[in-house]
């Protein structure tokens, strides 16, 4: 007995599975995340160079409310000596946006629809930022 | 050939002193040793004559030179190749264990000699190593990292010594997570060894006997008749009923296989004595088979064509006489058989009709494609039908225990008809611990056509866990009587008991039904089956 | 010894990524090509391993029987460890795939030997069962997590796992659950292979190495998510690309990544020729996939050849004399 139809069956659900991903994306160009456009000009450096804000921006939002909430310490000052507010709007003030100027994402126009400017990167990496469950948006900080 | 000396028996405190601790050199250089008693003698020239096997010749296990064929690596490797074509089984199981290890302490050689060959998985690996030299890239580009070892004479013997302390209980593979089954490796690596001539004297002789004469004892017809009916009147000395059994008849319902353990031999023949009284009581239409006078199938010990052509003769004598369905004694491996593997050799079945008992009506579904029923699945039903009168307090002078035999529990699962007849006929009953019956149940240490004499250590330490488990409940609830369903139970046991926990006695289920079993007619019972007296119904009754 | 070669070849193998990306700027090679290479050899080799096993028949019904068979009406019938119905064996599969239930049973045999006499105790041991079970289930959860660097939008059910795993939210990032579960599971099984005397006996370099490849893995892993840290947006585009067969080097990826990639690489390509397969042979056990209805269907086997049996008439030429003396019918007078 050898039961071969069940094998071969079995497999081509395995081997489905595993190349769900080409099918999954098969025709959709790569294109990475939908960078929104900066309010302000594009020479100024953020707080941190960009390669380390990339990559840390969370531990040091995490550093900026330890020290403006628990040690009452609301200047940071940067690795190269600039001093910068610690606050949200201090962010904001380039991170903004607006639905206008945003351009239709080629591969997530449906998940874009907020003018956050966080949203694009982070819904293209699906990491959920917990920032806004306590802090009112970006949009509302600008009023 | 090397004469070798009769093996003294060491004692139960030097056996159980066990060390686990694995050897220092890794178990691909550790020399096979060949210790007196823990070995079979070599098949004889003449029994593999009689079959037609390979390379038949005198030779001893003790000797040096094993006078192996010309070109035997060839034989071995081809034989390999055609078995990993032929068993889908044998290919996944020499891929995909991962040694986990889960199997090691289950195996009651492994437990009982602490020698890390014995565990399972290593086992296995003695002819996986080889598998994976000559029949995976892996194997043949890495070597001994992957595992993988050249085929030389040495490991040849080491093969031979191991399969041959593995029973085929198939214990180890309740407990493996992907079900790899020893046995199986067992079966093969053995196949294997028989392509070379290189099987054991108690089972290639048993299998001769059984090939010519219809049984392994070699009971030839005329003789099997007269052992029955001594056994008749023992029956009429102590119930003063005469059992008329009948041989070869045509025209019978039921053909009757035991083992031929049951008849020759104790305490095997009051389990015989027991079936015969309960089918006299009962009226039964069946017939003994002289030519198929063999429930057992030592041919499964040698190779998957030597237990086919063995097992052939019950179908073509149960088509011979034309009865319509079969019952099965109280056997081991024979359930094994019987259950997996001879309707798909010898089938189908369809001269036969589905098994009715006469008695109750009972149509058996179970078996409607085999049309072959335990005695105890028989039996059961007799009971819960109240067919049968039963006086348990023959039996109170014992405390019962079952031991479920290993084939008819992992490769069948007859594990309540027993404890039900048992329960029926005895009023002390008693389990062994939970790990240690059932599906868990330990092996004899005797099983797969190691119940010779020569090897009574390797016999010993086998049976240990099994023995150990009795003790427990001989300790606690004064256990004196070991129930079972398997004629090599019955051979190997008394010794095993007698050695780890004198006092226990040794017998086949239906030698208890039938202690209990009041039959019409009878005179007051004095005496049980051995002829021993019966406390509180004594002679000045 | 067999460990150390098998920890060398690993470091070897985390060498090779490391030159081949920091020294020899092979981005391509390492990003692109060997993935690509990796995931066929995967996919081609599972199939080949699985059809090979497949061409071989299951000549008997040997299941393993680890319950009470289906006889008599009012005798209870386990169903699902001695399964006649396919339902039986599905459920008794799944238990099997899904649960480990027979490394559940699991036991531990100690000899003690005391003042009467040695005794043997069967203890429950499920160490090795709940080892394991951690090991591959937090194994799974990390692989459809790494789903979001593939699909794209990512899928409702990759975010709520995600989610789900990362819901102890100790510093930033969140700390996966299987993260620290699947390195303590890995570190337990390594660390039984070499303290059990016996288990360390039975094992081989083909044991440890596949255990110290999945280490460095999960190490590497680690460490980019929580210590060293890479641009995942860019990872995502990288993964992205080859899944969308327009693969590219996104720059700025630190090599902590592409050892991670390339370790994965080796352990996918060595996957098909190890007992890794096991995953594949677990379906095709014949003692766990078989119904237990040996005597009420009867089973083929196609080799079934025949055999030179002993037959009556040849027995009773042999035996007539003595059998018609001892009043047995024969056939012929």
């Amino acid at each position: 007995m050898y039961k071969g139809g069940r094998i071969i069956a079995s497999l081509i659900i395995f081997v489905a599975f595993l190349t769900l991903p080409f099918f999954f994306n098969l025709g959709k160009a790569n294109a990475g995340p939908d960078l929104p456009t900066y309010a302000s000009s594009s020479d100024s450096q953020c707080v941190e160079p960009a390669a380390y804000m990339k990559a840390n921006h969370m531990q040091l939002l995490l550093k900026w409310r330890d020290s403006d909430v628990r040690d009452g310490n609301s200047v940071y000052i940067n690795s190269q000596g600039k001093s910068f507010d610690i606050s949200l709007e201090t962010c904001v003030q380039c991170h903004t946006t607006q639905a206008t100027k945003n351009t239709v994402g080629v591969n997530n126009p449906a998940l874009n629809t907020s003018d956050q400017f966080c949203v694009s990167c982070h819904n293209y990496a699906s990491v959920k930022p917990t920032c806004w469950n306590c802090h009112s948006g970006p949009e509302g900080a600008t009023k | 050939m090397a004469k070798v000396e009769k093996a003294k028996l060491p004692k139960p405190e030097e056996i159980s002193n066990i060390d686990y601790h694995p050897p220092a050199t890794d178990w691909m250089d550790t020399p096979t040793e060949f210790k007196p008693g823990t070995y079979c003698w070599g098949a004889k020239e003449k029994d593999l004559l009689t079959l037609g096997l390979p390379n038949p010749r005198q030779w001893s296990p003790a000797d040096e030179d094993w006078k192996l064929p010309e070109g035997w690596e060839t034989t071995i490797l081809d034989g390999i190749a055609e078995r990993l074509a032929k068993y889908r089984s044998f290919k996944i199981f020499m891929d995909i264990c991962v040694r986990c290890g889960a199997c090691a302490d289950k195996c009651h050689f492994y437990i009982a000699s602490g020698d890390p060959k014995n565990m399972p998985v290593l086992r296995a690996e003695l002819i996986r190593s080889v598998y994976k030299k000559y029949f995976t890239k892996s194997g043949k580009f890495l070597g001994r990292l992957a595992g993988a070892r050249e085929l030389d004479e040495k490991v040849l013997k080491e093969w031979w010594s191991y399969f041959f302390q593995c029973t085929e209980c198939r214990r180890c593979s309740v407990f493996c997570p992907y079900g790899i089954d020893q046995a199986e490796v067992t079966i093969i690596g053995r196949e294997l060894l028989n392509l070379v001539g290189l099987n054991i004297d108690w089972i290639a002789g048993p299998v001769a006997n059984c090939y010519m004469k219809g049984n392994h004892l070699g009971i030839e017809p005329h003789a099997f008749k007269g052992n029955i009916e001594s056994m008749c009147d023992d029956i009429e000395d102590m119930t003063g009923i005469r059992v008329n059994p009948t041989f070869n008849r045509k025209g019978a319902e039921i053909l009757f296989v035991t083992p031929s353990g049951d008849y020759l031999g104790e305490p095997g023949i009051y389990t015989c004595m027991g079936y015969l009284m309960l089918f006299h009581e009962l009226g039964l239409d069946y017939t003994w088979s002289t030519y198929a006078s063999e429930g057992g199938n030592f041919g499964f010990f040698t190779s998957n064509d030597m237990a086919k052509r063995l097992n052939s003769k019950i179908y073509a004598e149960a088509k011979r006489l034309g009865v319509k369905w079969i019952i099965g004694g109280e056997c081991g491996h024979m359930w094994r058989v019987m259950n997996q593997y001879m309707d798909t050799w010898n089938g189908p079945a369809d001269f036969l009709e589905v098994p009715v008992s006469p008695i109750t009506g009972t149509r058996f579904e179970n078996a409607k494609s085999t049309k072959m029923i335990h005695i105890t699945e028989f039996t059961a039903d007799l009971i819960k039908h109240n067919k049968i009168k039963l006086d348990p307090s023959r039996n109170d002078h014992l405390k019962v225990t079952y031991h479920d035999s290993c084939n008819p529990s992992r490769g069948m699962g007859l594990l309540e008809e027993p404890r039900y007849v048992l329960k029926a006929a005895c009023n002390n009953f008693y389990e062994m611990p939970e790990n240690t019956i059932r599906e868990k149940t330990f092996c004899c240490g005797s099983g797969s056509g190691l119940n010779a004499s020569e090897n009574m250590e390797q016999r010993m330490r086998g049976g240990f866990p099994r023995a150990n488990a009795v003790k427990y409940v001989q300790e606690k609830h004064g256990v004196n009587m070991l129930a079972n369903i398997c004629a090599v139970d019955r051979a190997a046991f008394p010794a095993l008991m007698d050695y780890w926990c004198p006092g226990v006695g040794v017998a086949g289920t239906h030698e208890l039904l039938a202690n209990a079993l009041v039959m019409k007619g009878e005179i007051p019972r004095v005496i049980d089956l051995r002829g021993e007296d019966l406390p509180g119904k004594g002679g000045n009754e | 010894m067999k460990a150390l070669l098998s920890f060398l070849a690993v470091i070897v193998l985390i060498l090779i990524a490391t030159l081949g990306v920091d020294v020899a700027n092979l981005h391509f090679l390492f990003g692109i090509i060997i993935p690509y290479l990796a995931f066929v050899l995967f996919v081609g080799g599972f199939v080949y391993r699985v059809i090979k096993w497949g061409r071989s028949p299951v000549p008997y019904r040997i299941p393993t029987t680890c319950g009470q068979q289906k006889s008599l009406p009012w005798i209870k019938q386990a169903k699902i460890e001695n399964p006649t119905t396919v339902l039986g064996v599905i459920v008794r599969m799944a238990l099997e795939i899904f649960f480990f239930r027979s490394l559940f049973r699991n036991t531990k045999t100690e000899l003690r030997v005391g003042e009467d006499g040695p005794k043997l105790v069967h203890g429950s041991a499920k160490w090795l069962w709940f080892g394991s079970l951690v090991f591959h289930w937090s194994f799974l959860i990390i692989i459809v997590r790494h789903l979001r660097f593939f699909l794209e939008p990512v899928p409702y059910f990759v975010q709520l796992i995600d989610s789900i795993d990362g819901m102890l939210q100790i510093g930033l990032p969140p700390i996966y659950l299987t993260d620290a579960f699947f390195l303590c599971a890995v570190i337990y099984l390594f660390l039984r292979r070499l303290a059990l005397p016996q288990v360390r006996y039975i094992s081989l370099a083909a044991d440890y190495f596949p255990l110290f490849i999945i280490m460095g893995i999960a190490i590497s892993g680690i460490l980019m998510r929580y210590f060293f840290r890479v641009d995942i947006v860019a990872v995502k585009e990288l993964a992205l690309g080859l899944v969308q067969l327009h693969p590219a080097i996104p720059e700025g990826i630190g090599v902590l990544f592409y050892i991670h990639l390339f370790l994965i690489s080796t352990l996918f390509a060595y996957f098909p020729t190890s007992k890794l397969m096991h995953m594949g042979g677990i379906f095709l056990s014949p003692t766990r996939n078989m119904m237990s209805n040996n005597r009420m269907v009867r089973h083929i086997n196609p080799w079934n050849h025949a055999v030179e049996v002993h037959s009556y008439a040849e027995y009773e030429d042999e035996f007539r004399d003595k059998m018609k003396k001892a009043g047995i019918p024969v056939e012929k007078e």
